[in-house]
């Protein structure tokens, strides 16, 4: 608890700042606002004490009630004109300053380095973006209209009462606090039962999470019963707790409610004394007690507001956390449609890709791929095989400068990788990956992200090579198709499909294929080999599969195991050293 | 939306009580102005002062009054709220336990578990709110109009319009807000959908250098989402200045008609100040209803998404139940077991998936005897998964049938269903407890010997070794365990069901060869009467069954042993051979 008290407090001081600079931007409104607020405050204030004189005439003069009530009639208008424009200026600027927000988080991501983005799940980044920002708007909302007005009306009321009435002013000041002190009390106390709520909360969400997000296992071993029996249990201490924590927080408003009264009878009381003493008339009681019920208004809402606050504060200072996070050196990002125009350069490469000594560890101490050399010949196509967990994946991660090595160097024709920026360096590649990744947008847009200025004819030709144009055709629209994220009703191999089809389209001058074919069956499979064959010739490809047999042919295979390469060699020569690779593949066969 | 408010029933005392003890309160405040108007008409206009403490009194008796009675209030809400929370939760639950994989596939389990949390919330809070306010604050403000009549009929009829120009006004800006909000909804599931698009397609969106461009379609997003929130907000701005307006508007008519009375001596100074704070108690409830329909729009329309889950029901019927005719002491499977009879067979069966117009599979037919292994093969989508789903009656077929041991699949209890066939998915799941709690999940009681049997025909023992015992501690979600390692508890899990008939859909997939080669032999020593299927893309995993099925688009190409495939059928040829160039 204090050392997240402590984290809140760090970023606190520059969560403001940051705020600040986002509001910056909208200067002028922003003070528009504040003083719309304290004028519509204190002209709505006045009110009171113009119905307290024409209260006061009633008695006397009938003309100068309709002059009282006139000036009020203006008074209201000008009051309400105020509160209206200032209602649509927070709107503007809260609205524009989280709109600005999420897409400064969002530009971000683009820059993260992807250790950020593989260490902090997707659910996370996005509650930030999505559920913080939200929070966000709504305390910047509250915060600019209701802590505001609420100060602003609370010093004018005193100051009204206190031309009005000195005695009961002080009656009020000092009995008013009592309703924070009890809404205080409350909230203490309940603390805890919230926690306990929230706990307990969270292990049923845990438990509905399993087992529904699991129904069918559950389903297929008839676990309901034990299920349901284990859901109700966690069930019913829930209510218990949801009951308390419930009912002993909306106490928190009959008893401020009651605080409210007693001062409002105070008033009436004192009030009154001072009447009948004629200190004060009629007019101004009626005003008073306006403005005693007025008064302890914002005193209610400011503990809602603070907590409010105090939230939005939190979220605010996780989105900027993210917005705070150092980027990759050299990510500005250019837009290639802008600046794509010389291909020149990429036929000028020959693809020799040399590693030496690289060292990478993601974590520390931990290392995981130690003093690695490789050297790959101009349109060599290389393999990668080894158990999981043995660096294959990160080997792709370093060609593709996801990552940079700790230690070592990689170069391409002879040129250290490091001295490109990384747009420079991947528009050479191409890469298609195990886990697929399809876009929202129609099958044409997600197959144009390999060139963007492709034709309809050049993706659809892309697309039969890839094989993908059968199943394509077959869709409702065809490659007009709108696919929902993440590919929606395609299927695992149908998605592989599409993002092989890119790179056929990109035609990069170098290839890296990461299980790209795990998922399509193997016939399917060697008809796209064939393809890969066509389109790997004269380039350099880097291939990562499980499947034995997909790679046979490979001009070097390089066998991983914990970081290092143990054998490397044609496939023939590997299986003529019986080492680890032949144990491999001859586990294939045997039954 | 009403089926829910069954789970109320229970409540019907509390559901009466908690708005019947806010209405007193509201009663009470409504006696205030009342009391305020004696004191300054008696009180100060007869300078009495035992008069005047008098009313303070009664004031704070009053507060005191209305503070026991709304706390009452506020209990009984809460506990209606959360009883019904409580039961409602509990239903749904058992409720979504007990749909068939085909409604799981229609609803989708991230909806389902929405459903479950965030939505069932809502309606707690709805019903909570509902019970506080819901006949408070129209009571209020109507109350307030009868306490005017009471005072005086003239200008109480200042009260009815007020009223009447007020709510049209509320219930014109709430019906344009409210869907203005829902299309701003909208756009911000637009938002978080492209914010996860971004996320989990960062290294192809670096790959191909999209990074400008997916900020640029980004932007355009959330320009929408503030458009629309704009919007809403014009809309919602007008709400406070105009009701203040009138109700302002109001109060100057009739302070201004009720001078007029004082002049006349129809009304009284104190009178007028009752009236006119009458007129602002209204105010204030009335911006607290506004909320409230807020509350409850967003809770309707929770109680209406989980309403709509209820009406889902299952599709399919548990069977009465099979007689075996035997003595009840006996094993099931004992009984009937002439050796080499029927196991399962398929008997002209086409099913397609719900939603689906395609048929997953046409018109199969085939015998399984008991004891035998089969192996079923075929490419992607070709409807290997849909048989072994359609042997543990996961779904109903669409036409023919599915028996198992001589009866029709759906003539089974469930129960018995489970003690006969045993599923390895597809995709390995472990749950959180111990592997012992995973492995027993389905066994329940049986001995250790069992459980140790199963992990070892699994090759799981050296995980279970490697985790430090059978008690060791499984994490959500199973996280603490590698992808093999997941697969091969789940499969003990599944070996421990000691079922005779066990399917392995293609669960052996991250398992290397080696091991899977030592999980086959072990599936060997199961009891002679078992009978196994053994799903897979690989020719080598199931080459030595007795009886292999090979699938293409949901038609059976062809069946029999490896030897006679290789020599009839083509297409297990051609797999055959993709898999096995050996140079």
């Amino acid at each position: 608890m204090k050392a997240k008290n402590n984290v809140q407090t760090e970023y606190g001081g520059n969560t403001g700042r940051e705020l600040v600079k986002y509001l910056k931007k909208h200067g002028f409104l922003v003070v528009l606002s504040v003083a719309l607020a304290l004028f519509s405050s204190l002209t709505a204030l006045f009110v009171p004490v113009l119905f307290g004189k024409a209260i006061d005439s009633i008695l006397s003069d009938m003309g100068s009630v309709v002059n009282c009530l006139i000036r009020v009639g203006c008074v209201i208008g000008v009051t309400a004109l105020m509160q209206w424009v200032m209602a649509m200026v927070n709107n503007k600027v809260t609205y524009e300053v989280t709109q600005d927000i999420r897409n400064d988080a969002f530009e971000k991501i683009q820059k993260l380095p992807l250790n950020y983005l593989d260490s902090h799940s997707t659910g996370e980044i996005v509650s930030r973006m999505v559920a913080d920002v939200d929070t966000l708007a709504d305390g910047l909302l509250m915060g600019f209209t209701q802590a505001f007005t609420g100060i602003v009306t609370i010093v004018g009321t005193i100051y009204y009462m206190w031309t009005l009435s000195r005695m009961t002013t002080i009656v009020v000041v000092c009995v008013t606090p009592l309703s924070l002190f009890v809404a205080n009390f409350i909230a203490k106390h309940t603390h805890d039962m919230f926690i306990t709520q929230s706990v307990t909360r969270g292990e049923q969400t845990a438990l509905i999470d399993e087992m529904i997000g699991n129904e069918k296992v559950v389903r297929s071993f008839g676990y309901e019963d034990e299920a349901l029996e284990r859901f109700n249990e966690i069930n019913d201490r829930l209510a218990v707790c949801s009951l308390k924590a419930l009912f002993y927080s909306s106490t928190v408003n009959p008893a401020t409610r009651f605080v409210n009264s007693t001062v409002y009878a105070l008033v009436a009381l004192v009030g009154a004394i001072r009447v009948l003493g004629g200190h004060i008339t009629v007019g101004s009681l009626s005003a008073l007690l306006a403005y005693a019920t007025q008064y302890t208004k914002p005193f209610n809402e400011i503990s809602g507001v603070v907590t409010e606050l105090q939230n939005a504060f939190a979220c605010a200072s996780r989105v900027f956390a993210l917005i705070g996070e150092s980027e990759e050196e050299g990510s500005q990002i250019y837009d290639i449609k802008a600046s794509d125009g010389s291909s020149d350069d990429e036929d000028g490469i020959k693809g020799e890709v040399d590693i030496e000594a690289v060292d990478f560890a993601y974590v520390k101490d931990k290392p995981l791929i130690e003093d690695f050399s490789l050297n790959v010949g101009s349109g060599q196509t290389v393999a990668i095989v080894g158990p999981t967990g043995s660096g294959k994946t990160t080997l792709i991660n370093l060609l593709m400068r996801f990552y940079d090595t700790d230690d070592g160097k990689i170069s391409v024709d002879g040129k250290d990788i490091m001295s490109l920026t990384r747009q420079e360096h991947r528009k050479r590649f191409g890469m298609v990956l195990q886990d697929t990744w399809i876009k929202q947008g129609t099958v044409l847009d997600n197959i144009r992200i390999g060139r963007p200025d492709a034709t309809r004819e050049e993706c659809i030709n892309a697309a039969k090579e890839a094989h993908a144009h059968s199943f394509i055709k077959r869709l409702p629209q065809g490659y007009d198709t709108v696919l929902a994220e993440d590919g929606g009703d395609l299927s695992v191999g149908q998605k592989q499909l599409l993002c092989i089809t890119r790179v056929m389209l990109a035609l990069p001058p170098m290839l890296i294929l990461d299980e790209a074919t795990s998922s399509i069956d193997t016939r399917t499979e060697i008809r796209i080999q064939k393809a890969f064959h066509k389109m790997m010739n004269g380039r350099t490809s880097f291939i990562v599969a499980h499947r034995l047999s997909t790679i046979m042919d490979a001009d070097i295979i390089v066998v991983m195991r914990d970081g290092h390469i143990v054998e490397q060699g044609s496939h023939e020569a590997l299986l003529k050293k019986g080492g680890f690779y032949s144990e491999l593949f001859e586990a294939q066969f045997a039954h | 939306m009403k089926k829910l408010l069954v789970y109320l029933k229970e409540y019907r005392m509390q559901c009466v009580l908690a708005p019947a003890f806010k209405m007193l309160e509201a009663c009470f405040e409504l006696i205030v102005p009342l009391v305020i108007a004696s004191l300054i008409d008696k009180g100060i206009g007869g300078e009495n002062m035992p008069h005047i403490i008098k009313c303070v009194a009664i004031l704070g008796i009053l507060a005191l009054v209305g503070l026991t009675v709304s706390i009452t209030a506020q209990f009984f809400a809460a506990k209606a709220a959360i009883g019904f929370a409580t039961r409602l939760r509990s239903e749904l639950f058992r409720h979504l336990l007990g749909l068939s994989f085909s409604e799981i596939d229609t609803v989708g389990t991230s909806t389902m578990i929405t459903r479950m949390t965030s939505d069932v919330n809502q309606a707690q809070n709805g019903v909570n709110m509902f019970l506080r306010l819901f006949l408070r604050s129209p009571f209020v403000v109507f109350g307030a109009m009868i306490m005017a009549f009471t005072i005086d009929s003239h200008i109480a009829l200042i009260f009815v319009a007020t009223i009447a120009v007020l709510f049209a006004v509320v219930g014109f800006i709430m019906s344009r807000n409210i869907p203005a909000l829902l299309r701003a909804q909208e756009s911000l599931d637009k938002v978080t959908r492209s914010v996860r698009e971004g996320l989990n397609g960062v290294r192809v969106i670096r790959a191909f250098r999209l990074e400008a461009d997916s900020v640029k379609s980004f932007n355009g997003v959330t320009d929408e989402l503030t458009g629309r929130l704009k919007k809403a907000g014009h809309i919602s701005a007008l709400m406070n200045p105009l009701t203040y307006v009138l109700i302002n508007l109001g109060i100057i008519l009739v302070i201004y008609s009720g001078g007029l009375r004082v002049e006349s001596g129809i009304l009284t100074q104190g009178q007028v100040i009752a009236l006119y704070n009458y007129m602002s108690q209204i105010l204030v409830e009335l911006v607290k209803l506004a909320n409230l329909v807020v509350t409850l729009n967003k809770a309707m329309a929770s109680a209406n998404r989980i309403s709509a889950v209820f009406d889902i029901n299952t599709s399919m019927r548990e069977g009465d139940g099979v007689d075996f005719d035997t003595d009840p002491d006996d094993d099931v499977l004992e009984t009937e077991s002439d050796a080499g009879s029927e196991a399962v067979s398929f008997r002209d069966v086409s099913f397609a998936y719900p939603g689906s117009s395609e048929d997953s599979l046409e018109n199969i037919s085939f015998v399984v005897n008991k004891g035998q292994t089969v192996g079923i093969i075929g490419g992607t989508g070709s409807g290997k998964s849909t048989i072994a789903s359609l042997i543990a009656r996961f779904y109903d077929v669409t036409g023919g049938g599915v028996y198992l041991f001589g009866h029709d699949i759906k003539d089974y209890s469930y129960d018995q269903l489970h003690s006969l066939v045993g599923t390895v998915m597809q995709k390995a799941v472990l749950f959180s407890g111990t592997i012992e709690s995973n492995i027993r999940m389905a066994a329940g009681d049986v001995s250790e010997d069992v459980i140790n049997d199963a992990v070892k025909k699994a090759q799981a023992d050296e995980i279970v070794k490697g985790k430090g015992g059978i008690k060791a501690c499984v994490e959500q979600g199973g996280r603490n365990f590698s992808g093999g390692q997941k697969q091969r508890i789940s499969i003990a899990r599944t070996l421990a069901m000691r079922t005779p008939i066990v399917i392995l859909d293609d669960s052996s997939s991250a398992l290397d060869y080696a091991t899977d080669l030592s999980l086959r032999r072990a599936l060997k020593e199961l009891p002679e009467d078992t009978t196994v299927f053994i799903i897979s893309q690989r020719t080598s995993s199931i080459q030595h069954a007795d009886k292999i099925i090979v699938l293409e688009d949901g038609h059976m190409e062809g069946i029999g042993t490896h030897e006679e495939l290789l020599k009839s059928c083509d297409l297990y040829k051609e797999i055959h051979e993709s898999q096995l160039h050996r140079s």
